[in-house]
């Protein structure tokens, strides 16, 4: 494996007239990382993959594949990866099996019979009819073409854009699987989601996007170090001292079977003292809660998004309309 | 303006009975006409404008000339695209527009019937698009219905707008009510062709499929009117099988009578009837006719762009080829009738000599070339429609998935426009020599195969500057792609009309490509301006396969 990264997005900026879709924006894939991309709808996911594959040209910045100039060295660039669109729409008058087969020649030179046993494969598991005219085809049957069409490929690099809308949870799980495969295979991906469940059950790395730029970077380790992880506790001695520790939040105490039941939200990055002060309490029952990744997502959201429809990644069927068009 | 039909409907459900098969349909009307507003305005000037143009271009004949267009119209060519000769004898600007007119007028407005029914029924339910609104209380036939309420409200603005036009033009020669009833009966017979496709937008699957029955429902009528008219002048009995027949049987500006038009309202009641009948009888997206399970691999040459395009034009190249083909076929085989009846003219009507020239063969050779002329107008009309393919793969998001591949941008457009260019081609000799071998075939030897093939080749080269331009417009200003047919317009109205206005600079000509072609059979081409016409078409394709390089896919 090179050490050249994969994805290599610097200061880009892209404007759609007088809409400012990329607004310099930064992110970078190394080799063998599986970097999710996360942002609601409109915040600029989909302009950013369109301008990694050479589709769009971006106004300012720069954006490198494996070392090499996005636009200009596009069809090149091509061999090495695969590419699933936010919205996927295929010939209409081919078959599934059809448009499979034709994206994978498209893609040039293949071992035939390797090709034969993995799209079998492939269509197996997702469970997907290749016989039918695609325009009979669902939105998720649409997907799956897309999805087995990128995973036939032996691509180095899966751009992969909002790539499990349309599926139930069983084909949900089967993706994860292959992308899964994906990494351990060394192979790089960029998964742009806005689905927080999918991105933390299979990415090492998350860039968030918000308004075309990137304002949150990193492992999921040092994201979730940013945050607070929600503790639950029963103790038996008076848990008033920990309201004046830094770092703890929120702190709600009440009766529970002669003893206190304390809640409270404490920074990551300050648990340790105060593990150590609420263990002094005489402990009784314990819950610590991970910061999920949603939590990540509304620090940068919350003031956005209402309560109500927070649930940004709780609707993989959410319309994926005015942004990416 | 889904959140306006989102607000329409609702408020329209709460008026309507839960459950009704109609619930809705009003809401759906205002929200079909608030979608169709430019679309029908444009349909509805153009027609009243055709309408006009008609009675100011037959007044500025004159008598003589119109009396010569008289004979011309009682030829079998002339009946086949005129109509059954009612008032022939005395052939008034009425008379004219009556005899010529009605056959071109219902068809335009047939297709703008097909394609509204198509587009609101058939069409919705194949993208999906109705599927949010049927979900509401919107009752099934409510599309349908709400398609054909719109329908009729358009054609009854053209109808009487365009009999407006017609007397107040026309002025004390063209009596309103004479007007009323060649409009209004031109729009009840467009109307029938649109409850066909109403029934045919429940048979197939496909909105394209239901076009298709529906324009060859069309072409039925059409040769069954000609041939019914050709046995017999005033019309056979087989004329009265086509709704086309109807208006013109209503004999406007001779000795009107309306009766005809009831024909058209019991047609129209008829195949609403059907199509109800049938609508409520099958699946929402499903049609009756069922779709076999296809292929799991593909097809070895399936490998590249240029097959994949020619696998999705190939349909509309073949059933163009077919159609075109026979059409012109059949008119060459109409060339000895129209000789040997010009042959005679001349003594018997010294009008005629005067309009056309005493030589009959120089004039049927003129008429030959018109009949070209507009053969290849007609595949200038497929360049344009083919030209604007990439545009249609690059809206779906399917130029989006191939450009992904290590395809280049030249490589997949230059797919696409191949295809196309071969197909415009492949139809432009298929029509011309479809012409020489229906006159060949009834013996009429005046022009040779070389002739024709002749007169073909400069042609190609002109209609290369068609799609050429469609490509530029595709690659720099998508948004305007449309404007490609504004190209073919302007060749067809300086091409039949040009020589009528004296006073046009050069340049005015020389805009249309088919200016700088020679005479068909008559000249030799001028070497310097097939270049031409060649260097301009290079010189598009260049500049479209630059801008197209240039651009953001999809484009903002």
């Amino acid at each position: 494996m090179s050490t050249t990264p994969a994805i290599e997005i610097h200061e880009l900026s892209k404007s759609f007239g007088r809409v400012r879709a990329l607004d310099g924006l930064s992110l970078s894939v190394q080799p063998g990382e599986i970097r999710g991309f996360l942002g609601p709808n409109g915040a600029g996911k989909s302009t950013t993959l369109r301008v990694l594959l050479g589709l769009l040209r971006a106004d300012a910045g720069s954006a490198r594949l494996f070392g090499g100039e996005v636009w200009r060295d596009a069809v090149k660039l091509h061999q090495r990866i695969a590419y699933v669109p936010g919205d996927v729409s295929l010939w209409p008058n081919l078959t599934g099996g059809e448009c499979i087969d034709y994206l994978a020649r498209l893609g040039g030179r293949a071992d035939k019979r390797r090709l034969k046993a993995r799209k079998t494969e492939l269509l197996e598991r997702f469970e997907l009819d290749p016989r039918k005219k695609t325009r009979t085809y669902s939105k998720g049957n649409r997907q799956k073409v897309a999805l087995v069409a990128a995973f036939l490929a032996d691509a180095e690099l899966y751009v992969l854009d909002e790539p499990t809308s349309g599926l139930d949870p069983l084909m949900e799980s089967v993706f994860t699987g292959y992308v899964r495969e994906a990494g351990a295979a060394g192979k790089s991906v960029l998964l742009s989601s806005h689905i927080l469940s999918e991105v933390e059950k299979v990415c090492d790395t998350v860039t968030i996007i918000r308004n075309g730029k990137d304002v949150e970077s990193g492992t999921l380790e040092e994201l979730r170090h940013l945050t607070r992880t929600s503790v639950s506790a029963v103790v038996g001695a008076d848990p008033s001292a920990l309201a004046a520790l830094p770092g703890v939040h929120d702190l709600a105490a009440t009766a529970f079977a002669g003893a206190t039941r304390v809640t409270f939200d404490a920074d990551n990055a300050q648990i340790g003292a105060v593990l150590t002060a609420l263990t002094a309490l005489e402990v009784r029952s314990l819950s610590a809660t991970p910061p999920s990744l949603e939590d990540l997502f509304m620090r940068h959201y919350g003031d956005v998004l209402d309560p109500g429809t927070a649930a940004v990644g709780g609707s993989p069927e959410g319309a994926k309309g005015a942004g990416a068009r | 303006m889904n959140a306006h039909l989102a607000s329409a409907t609702a408020a329209a459900a709460e008026r309507s009975a839960r459950g009704s098969a109609l619930a809705g349909t009003g809401a759906l009307v205002r929200f079909m006409l608030r979608r169709d507003r430019v679309r029908l305005s444009v349909w509805t000037a153009s027609i009243v404008f055709f309408y006009a143009y008609f009675v100011v271009a037959l007044g500025a004949l004159g008598d003589q000339a119109r009396a010569g267009r008289a004979l011309i119209m009682q030829t079998p060519s002339g009946i086949a695209m005129g109509g059954p000769g009612y008032g022939i004898e005395n052939y008034t600007v009425g008379v004219a527009i009556a005899n010529e007119g009605i056959t071109w007028m219902v068809m335009g407005l047939a297709i703008m019937s097909i394609l509204h029914i198509v587009r609101h029924t058939r069409g919705e339910e194949e993208s999906g698009r109705s599927e949010p609104v049927l979900a509401r209380t919107v009752g099934r036939h409510a599309p349908a219905v709400a398609a054909a309420i719109t329908l009729c409200a358009v054609n009854a603005v053209i109808a009487l707008a365009s009999a407006l036009v017609l007397s107040g033009v026309g002025g004390a020669e063209l009596a309103l009510a004479d007007s009323f009833a060649l409009t209004a009966g031109s729009g009840l017979s467009a109307m029938v062709f649109g409850a066909i496709a109403l029934v045919a937008a429940q048979v197939t699957e496909h909105g394209r499929g239901a076009v298709g029955i529906s324009l060859a429902a069309f072409g039925l009528a059409f040769m069954l009117r000609a041939a019914g008219d050709i046995q017999q002048r005033h019309g056979s009995a087989l004329s009265w099988f086509s709704p086309i027949a109807w208006p013109q049987q209503m004999r406007p500006f001779v000795d009107v009578r309306w009766w005809p038009a009831a024909l058209c309202l019991v047609a129209i009641f008829v195949f609403l009837l059907v199509g109800a009948f049938l609508g409520s009888r099958r699946d929402f997206g499903g049609g009756l006719i069922a779709v076999r399970a296809g292929r799991s691999d593909a097809r070895a040459v399936l490998r590249g762009p240029a097959t994949l395009a020619w696998l999705q034009q190939r349909t509309a190249f073949s059933w163009s080829a077919i159609g075109l083909g026979l059409m012109w076929f059949a008119s060459g085989t109409l060339l000895p009738d129209i000789t040997s009846m010009i042959a005679e003219i001349p003594e018997s009507n010294p009008v005629f000599a005067a309009v056309f020239g005493a030589d009959p063969s120089q004039f049927t050779t003129a008429f030959l070339g018109v009949m070209i002329m507009f053969a290849m107008l007609c595949c200038a009309a497929y360049a344009v429609v083919m030209g604007q393919r990439a545009k249609v793969e690059e809206g779906a998001g399917r130029a989006e998935i191939a450009l992904a591949k290590p395809i280049s941008r030249h490589r997949w457009f230059g797919a696409q426009l191949l295809v196309a260019a071969l197909g415009t081609g492949m139809l432009a000799a298929v029509s011309i020599w479809a012409m020489w071998l229906g006159a060949a075939s009834v013996g009429y030897a005046e022009q040779t195969f070389a002739d024709y093939t002749g007169v073909l080749w400069p042609y190609l080269v002109a209609l290369a500057s068609y799609l050429g331009f469609a490509t530029v417009l595709y690659a720099w200003i998508p948004r305007a792609s449309g404007a490609g047919w504004v190209l073919l317009i302007y060749t067809f109205v300086i091409g039949m009309f040009g020589g009528l206005l004296q006073d046009l600079p050069d340049w005015v000509h020389g805009i249309s490509p088919f200016y700088w072609l020679p005479a068909a059979f008559t000249e030799q081409p001028e070497l310097g301006h097939m270049l031409g016409l060649a260097g301009v078409a290079v010189l598009l394709f260049a500049l479209g396969f630059a801008g197209f390089r240039r651009r953001d896919v999809p484009t903002g």
